[in-house]
């Protein structure tokens, strides 16, 4: 565990230019490392008192053939003296670990920017495999960045020479040598990452010894090279951020963790029955190795076993989760309709990914969402809920586990791939302040109506098997009012359908109304977002504010119930601007809920929006 | 599930709902219904640690007529509920109710996991050859040439023998009974109770209306004898109204013959003798047809491992012994953290 303090962290090199915000991107092939040395960039930034967030972007192939632009991985970080709200538009320094990834992120780094290629890999094979017909650092393409070229290559292999590693095996510690030279252009505290190397290798000394020398020569090449005018050290003060305790986390662990949370305060074991899926898996192998908290992983034969597991698990009384992406949602669907009709607690985890059918499967969307509010057979309403940054699954998780429980419904969660994989800074909260929500199953009862309701919730009692007395049948086919038996009759079926469409309706009034996270509340232009889309909208629109411009922010995490107000909140608002990773469902939504003259700016390339497209879509509305 | 409510305190009839019952008359449903509420009362579990599961069909109306708990899910996934009800509380003695068509067509997979995994459940499998309540299909157990409104010029398809499909799935317990066998029944239903694991029964129900008397030649009074060989544990393998008749293993062929007692030399100690713990007799016994072989029911298989959910709570209790964190507040703050001062 490494505990410091941002101020000691302080830069103490007093020729550093100073910046306010930078924007790094990690690119090399998918054997290369690029994630893990993100990720170790990531904890080194946050350990320096920096605000930051991250978006790794790598592809479907475990292990694409070495050298294609189709193998590459990079790992993008936005770190600065400021809030940070985005992994940033455009990367300020682009690390390439060979020709395709040059070829592959080229093109989006800033102009002036630096890039730092490993010219050991441009060989003639390589720029060819890559699709380069001829050298990129020999024909003036590059003219617009600062390029460092450095045989990084053959830098590692003399790093590391004395530990008598094959050739292979001592190339990869390329990306340890490259993260050294890194951590000194930013005068990164190199400590807590030879303390992870020691303690990852600590059954192959030498390998662990080899990499942090790696690393220790990186960071003295960059102390004692002569660099390329213009290029030199630079120092991002820590920012003005809560005090606190902090760690990084991402979407997946906030995730997993707030499910095991709710499931606490709500006192029910856990039960997570799910089949594994891109991007979802991580939430099953963490919950996998969290026993010890009463929980209890499952990983079925298929997404319909997975889910109707957590239903049975519900059943029996456990908190029932299961955990997939779109294409494994939509095989859910049948089973999600007998939760609702059953009317049994169960959150469903969607992580979306780009669509339809199997898509692409690690990039980012949020095109389930009509899936997740109409997406069933008949009227079958439930709760939906999404989830805006990786910190917020947390308590996004809870919440979730409190509604199914208090109202006897499945919790659609809604999360995506880049905020599954994402990480950022997270204040940690302390769990014992959490108000516990525990179940009340039913009891023994003399006259016990499984389909009896709670007058204020309309929820139904939560009958356990092994409660003597209260044996009762429940099923798919219509359920009689009150007592649960089967029921063919006409008036019983509408009292039923409306009684489950008003028990749904009347969260609206259990659920925080809707605020305006930034802007006037009323006035010329609501910039409305759910998901993932929080970190661009919430700069442009502090951005455009910055500017003078008439224009809020209003960031949705209740999707169905919509919260109360919104309707009178938006009917505020000259216009509505609704950015989507899809092609216009929220949009869609609000316009049929409230006939609000609500516009989209969509966008489904598998990445995230940037900053300066929404700014633009802003200025484009109020300064035409 | 092993508490037992006091012998004799529970009858037959403690174990039925207040529901009417709603098969066609006749049906082979209504005497497995009696045979199972009888079953339950001589296991003597209290009925609300009883819950039936059952997917889609004429037989998954059963959890209905019971007075235990049941969830009546949707078509083909009850063994997929029953796991999630065992995982959530092993404790409970789960029974699933399944036919032909929710069981091997629609649900084939989840059955082939349960029984795998080896959830601790009972799996009841009504095998009628049809599907009844979608109006008479033919189903992945009727035999080809079956005709039906889906194919009218006979089935093509070849069909499988639920009881191979079992053992294929590596089962651990594999029984068969008849519906209509009434004294027989309850004691392989016992049986199955009894293992520990996943409890696979095959029995043979008749459709009154879609396919009636697909099993006369050998599951009604007057073709029993002839028809069926009754495997027990450490018995020979003796059938016929006399029994007269037995099976007899062919070395050389690796195969079983029926032979005639007292014919060509044939006595007693020439018969197989039926041993549950041999999953390849269990696979040739499950495999006899008519006309030139008995079918054979009662307990084909069974061997003694752990079930899964057993084992599931087993590794829970390791972890929980060995664990270093077992407090949320300390997880979140394990790993690297930073403080961030005013």
């Amino acid at each position: 565990m490494v505990t410091s303090t941002a101020a000691e962290l302080e830069p103490t090199d007093g020729h550093r230019e100073e910046v306010e915000s930078v924007v790094v991107r990690f690119a090399g092939d998918s054997g290369d490392g690029m994630q893990l040395t993100g990720s170790q960039f990531t904890l080194a930034t946050a350990l320096a008192g920096n605000d930051l967030a991250t978006f790794p972007d790598f592809p479907a192939e475990i292990r694409a053939p070495i050298g294609t632009t189709f193998g590459v991985s990079a790992f993008q970080i936005n770190f600065g003296a400021r809030e940070i709200a985005t992994a940033g538009d455009a990367p300020d320094v682009l690390v390439a670990m060979n020709p395709a990834a040059l070829k592959v992120n080229i093109g989006e780094l800033n102009t002036g920017g630096t890039v730092i290629v490993d010219i050991g890999t441009f060989s003639d094979r390589n720029l060819k495999k890559a699709g380069f017909t001829e050298d990129p650092l020999a024909n003036g393409s590059l003219d617009d960045f600062q390029v460092l070229s450095i045989d990084i290559s053959k830098l590692t292999l003399e790093s590391v020479k004395e530990f008598g590693l094959g050739n292979k095996e001592a190339l990869r510690s390329k990306n340890m040598w490259t993260l050294g030279l890194v951590y000194w252009l930013y005068d990164r505290d190199r400590q807590p990452t030879l303390d992870w190397l020691r303690d990852k290798f600590a059954k192959r000394g030498n390998i662990a010894d080899a990499n942090i020398a790696a690393i220790n020569a990186g960071h003295a090449f960059g102390e004692t090279a002569e660099l390329p005018s213009g290029l030199h050290g630079y120092k991002v003060r820590h920012a003005d951020i809560a005090p606190g305790l902090y760690r990084t986390v991402t979407g997946a662990e906030a995730l997993a963790w707030g499910m095991a949370m709710g499931a606490k305060l709500a006192n029910l074991r856990l039960l997570l029955a799910s089949y594994p899926i891109t991007p979802a898996s991580p939430l099953l192998h963490i919950l996998a190795g969290m026993k010890q908290f009463d929980i209890v992983t499952f990983q079925a034969e298929d997404e319909i076993a997975a889910v109707c597991a957590a239903i049975g698990g519900a059943y029996a009384g456990s908190l029932g989760v299961t955990s997939s992406s779109g294409p494994g949602i939509a095989l859910k669907g049948e089973a999600i309709g007998l939760a609702v009709g059953v009317e049994l607690p169960l959150v469903v985890v969607n992580s979306q990914r780009a669509g339809p059918s199997t898509g692409m499967p690690t990039k980012t969307e949020q095109s389930d969402l009509y899936q997740a509010v109409f997406g069933r057979n008949a009227d079958a309403p439930l709760v939906v809920l999404a989830a805006a940054s990786p910190a917020d699954c947390f308590e996004v998780a809870i919440e979730a586990v409190r509604l199914a429980t208090k109202y006897m419904t499945p919790v659609m969660l809604l999360t995506d791939g880049y905020i599954g994989n994402a990480s950022e800074p997270w204040l940690i909260p302390d769990l014992d302040a959490f108000e516990p929500f525990p179940v009340e199953f039913a009891g023994q009862a003399e006259d016990f109506h499984p389909y009896s309701r709670n007058g204020e919730t309309l929820a139904r009692p939560w009958a356990r098997p092994g409660t003597p007395g209260l044996q009762h049948r429940i099923g798919g086919i219509e359920r009689q009012d009150g007592s649960g038996n089967i029921s063919y009759d006409a008036e019983n079926h509408q009292r039923m359908t409306d009684l489950r469409a008003r028990k749904i309706a009347g969260i609206a009034d259990d659920v925080p109304p809707q605020g305006v996270e930034l802007g006037p509340k009323s006035g010329r232009l609501a910039v409305v977002g759910w998901g993932s889309t929080h970190g661009p909208i919430h700069r442009a629109v502090g951005n455009m504010l910055d500017q003078g411009l008439e224009v809020a922010h209003i960031h949705l995490r209740n999707i169905w119930p919509l919260p109360r107000n919104l309707g009178e909140l938006l009917s505020g608002y000259e216009a509505i601007l609704v950015p989507e990773m899809n092609n216009g469902q929220l949009v869609t939504v609000l316009r049929a809920e409230y006939l609000v003259p609500a516009e989209g700016l969509n966008k489904v390339n598998g990445q995230p929006f940037k900053i300066t497209e929404i700014e633009n879509a802003i200025r484009a509305r109020l300064e035409g | 599930m092993n508490v037992q409510a006091e012998i004799d305190t529970l009858k037959a009839k403690d174990f039925a709902s207040d529901q009417e019952v709603r098969w066609c008359p006749g049906c082979g449903d209504y005497a497995i219904l009696k045979g199972v509420q009888r079953t339950l009362a001589e296991i003597g579990t209290p009925p609300e640690n009883v819950v039936f599961i059952s997917g889609i069909g004429c037989s998954s109306r059963f959890p209905y007529y019971l007075s235990t708990y049941g969830f009546h899910t949707i078509h083909g996934r009850a063994p997929a509920v029953a796991t999630g009800v065992k995982l959530a509380n092993p404790e409970l003695d789960v029974w699933i109710v399944t036919g032909d068509g929710d069981g091997l067509s629609i649900g084939g997979n989840h059955l082939l996991h349960v029984l795998r995994r080896n959830v601790d459940v009972q799996i009841l499998l009504f095998n009628n050859e049809i599907y009844g309540l979608t109006k008479g299909q033919y189903s992945p157990t009727s035999r080809i040439g079956t005709r039906s409104p889906s194919t009218p010029m006979g089935s093509l398809d070849r069909p499988l023998l639920p009881a191979q499909f079992a053992l294929g799935a590596n089962a651990s317990f594999v029984a068969r009974a008849v519906d209509t066998q009434q004294k027989h029944m309850p004691d392989v239903l016992k049986r199955a109770h009894a293992h520990n694991g996943a409890s696979f029964v095959e029995i043979y129900q008749n459709c009154i209306v879609y396919n009636d008397g697909v099993f006369s030649s050998f599951a009604e009074k007057e073709t029993a004898d002839a028809g069926q060989l009754r495997v027990e544990h450490g018995q020979p393998m003796i059938f016929g109204k006399d029994r007269q008749r037995g099976i007899r293993m062919v070395p050389d062929t690796f195969s079983l013959e029926v032979v005639e007692i007292g014919k060509d030399g044939v006595t007693e100690a020439d018969l197989l003798v039926h041993d549950e713990g041999d999953r390849i007799l269990a696979g040739l016994l499950a495999e006899m047809r008519g006309p030139d072989y008995p079918v054979a029911i009662g307990v084909l298989f069974c061997e003694e491992t752990q079930s899964y959910d057993t084992a599931v709570y087993q590794q829970v209790a390791q972890v929980r012994e060995h664990a270093s964190i077992t407090d949320l507040n300390e997880l979140l703050r394990g790993g690297a953290t930073w403080t961030v001062t005013e």
